[in-house]
């Protein structure tokens, strides 16, 4: 028995199942890719139920042998979440209220990531401890009063009144993004800032030519992301923009009441009436721009964290 | 220019360093100020008012602690949203961590299609905003497919005590919801695992370690850190998101006729009391848990 368990062949065939020192076996990679592809079943099947129930005619949602391949591609429940979302205008809306704050936040954050990264000056455990803070306090705990105060100043429903505070440092996670440009400028080395300051070019003049040349994958990151987080931030933007101008995610979460705007209920017949398709239509019409963004820079997306040379505190 | 030029000599490198620091930060601070420091003692200031808003102008009576003891104990919804808040927060946080350092352990090893795997993984730092979550989880696409329905599973509910009945029917219902919020927090796994220098792993095997002593004596406690960050980062997450329930009832209130901006500010400072807390038992939790790896 023994002996025809360490037979050679035996040895050999134990090796490509259970693997060795050097390789993987076949049981290890199959149980690896199964778990992979289980996880990645778990993010992709929201997707596709949009996407599949997106494109089901009302008769498909109806007939309950119809689950994942519908019988047609119905395209009408599109052209319907397209007029009840007004897309094309509610698109470039969106578009400029998310980029325009990060744009901001991100050249600020860089600035005041350089000051704490290259400056030794008192109290800068009380600067990090308040950016903590900033991270940490829930909106609806300073969204009143500035609710108010943009009253007063009749900026309500105006984009500035998501600019300010990212003008100042203060937009949808900052903090995240002024610790994200501390931590690559503090990884990046010194020597030439030193050289240009013995030639005597100003403080500013360093950080425009030298740092921000060098920091350029954070900038890029930073701005990506907080483009993302800008777009799908729906609670500051419903209270800041309300009655004035329209984001997608923000008519998304009317779109009820929108649908029963254009189709009312009563006027149209019952394949018009709103189902969970055209909601599906609505929801994929809403991620889709994030979704091309996502394909066309995702080496910025899942590499962020080596680009920006985050270490991890 | 003249003046301050005389006396620039006499100012210590030191201190005009510190000058030129504090000059890239000050629009910061001021930025700190206006928005953040100030509107938050407003608020408190507001929660101890009764606030009528008008056209014209905004009126406050002074109430002491009135709205506070209203929420906690009057309130009719509210204890009972904190505690679900609680529970729900409490049962996600440890899910998320380990689903997200199983998936950064995964990504860490070399196979092919990798990529592909990666760009699906990373999906959720894209689409998890409010109003899609909901939309999906109204048409039922965030719970695990059909495992709360079962019968045996519904059976077996039953049978448990009404405290331990609630996390895992909500762990059941809203599994998929949960892993949609680690994307962030896999990418600070991933970073912190590739810091460890790979030749570490290559003298335990030598030495006759087993993967499974590898992960505990050597991964697991390089990740101490990254953990600390991502449970922070992953409960700041949860508690904003704009359709957690809590938050939700003090957006209400706000604009409700027995609620108001006073009591809606109460709220949101108990729910900030509350998430503190939370932060700091977990906080201290896992710092007790590093402490000892160590």
């Amino acid at each position: 028995m023994q002996q025809v368990l360490h037979h050679p062949i035996i040895e050999r065939l134990r090796g490509l199942l259970f693997g060795s020192r050097a390789r993987r076996g076949l049981t290890f990679t199959a149980a690896l890719y199964a778990l992979l592809i289980a996880i990645g079943f778990v993010y992709l099947q929201p997707l596709l139920f949009m996407f599949i129930t997106s494109i089901k005619s009302p008769n498909d949602l109806l007939n309950p042998m119809v689950q994942w391949v519908p019988t047609e591609l119905y395209l009408g429940n599109y052209l319907k979440a397209y007029r009840v979302l007004d897309y094309p205008n509610t698109l470039v809306t969106s578009v400029l209220i998310s980029m325009t704050p990060s744009l901001l936040q991100t050249a600020v954050a860089s600035l005041v990531g350089y000051g704490l990264a290259r400056y030794r000056f008192w109290g800068k455990p009380l600067i990090f401890a308040l950016l903590l803070a900033t991270f940490i306090i829930p909106p609806q705990n300073t969204v009143i009063p500035q609710m108010l105060t943009y009253r007063d100043l009749g900026l309500l429903g105006n984009p500035l009144a998501l600019i300010l505070p990212a003008l100042m440092g203060q937009g949808f996670r900052s903090a995240i993004f002024v610790l994200i440009f501390y931590q690559s400028f503090i990884s990046l080395p010194k020597v030439l800032e030193e050289s240009a300051r013995l030639d005597g070019a100003s403080d500013l003049r360093i950080f425009f030519t030298i740092a921000v040349p060098s920091a350029l994958p954070a900038y890029i990151v930073s701005f990506i992301f907080s483009t993302v987080w800008y777009w799908n931030e729906t609670f500051l933007t419903a209270i800041f923009l309300e009655g004035g101008v329209t984001t997608l995610p923000m008519q998304l979460s009317r779109f009820t009441q929108a649908y029963e705007n254009l189709y009312p209920p009563g006027t149209v017949n019952i394949f018009d009436r709103l189902n969970e398709a055209v909601k599906m239509s609505g929801t994929f019409l809403n991620i889709l721009p994030l979704l091309v963004i996502y394909f066309v820079l995702q080496r910025w997306f899942v590499e962020s964290v080596e680009m920006t040379g985050i270490t991890g505190e | 220019m003249t003046g301050r030029g005389s006396f620039r000599p006499e100012i210590s490198l030191r201190v005009r360093e510190a000058l030129h620091g504090y000059g890239f930060i000050l629009i910061w601070v001021l930025g700190f100020a206006l928005f953040t420091a100030l509107p938050l003692a407003q608020t408190f200031h507001y929660s101890v008012n009764q606030v009528t808003v008008t056209a014209a102008s905004i009126n406050l009576s002074f109430v002491e602690w009135a709205n506070y003891t209203r929420a906690l104990f009057t309130d009719p919804n509210f204890v009972e949203l904190l505690v679900g808040y609680t529970i729900e927060t409490l049962v996600s946080v440890p899910i998320v961590l380990i689903f997200a350092m199983i998936i950064a352990m995964f990504l860490n090893l070399k196979f092919r299609l990798k990529g592909v795997f990666r760009v699906i993984f990373f999906l959720p730092i894209v689409i998890t905003s409010g109003p899609v979550i909901k939309e999906l989880t109204a048409q039922g696409a965030a719970s695990a497919p059909g495992i709360a329905s079962l019968p045996a599973v519904v059976e077996f509910l039953e049978q448990l005590p009404r405290a331990l009945r609630t996390p895992v029917e909500y762990l059941l219902t809203s599994f998929i919801l949960i892993l949609w919020f680690s994307g962030v927090q896999i990418l600070i796994y991933l970073s912190s695992l590739q810091k460890v220098d790979r030749s570490i792993y290559e003298a335990a095997a030598i030495d006759g370690a087993s993967s499974w002593e590898i992960f505990w004596k050597i991964i697991l406690p390089s990740l101490s850190t990254a953990t600390v960050v991502n449970a922070v980062y992953t409960i700041v997450t949860l508690s904003h998101f704009s359709e957690n329930k809590v938050i939700r009832y003090i957006y209400d209130q706000t604009y409700d006729v027995q609620g108001g901006i006073g009591y809606a500010s109460a709220l949101a400072f108990i729910y900030f009391g509350v998430m503190i807390i939370l932060l700091g038992i977990v906080y201290l939790f896992l710092m007790q848990w590093a402490k000892r790896k160590a």
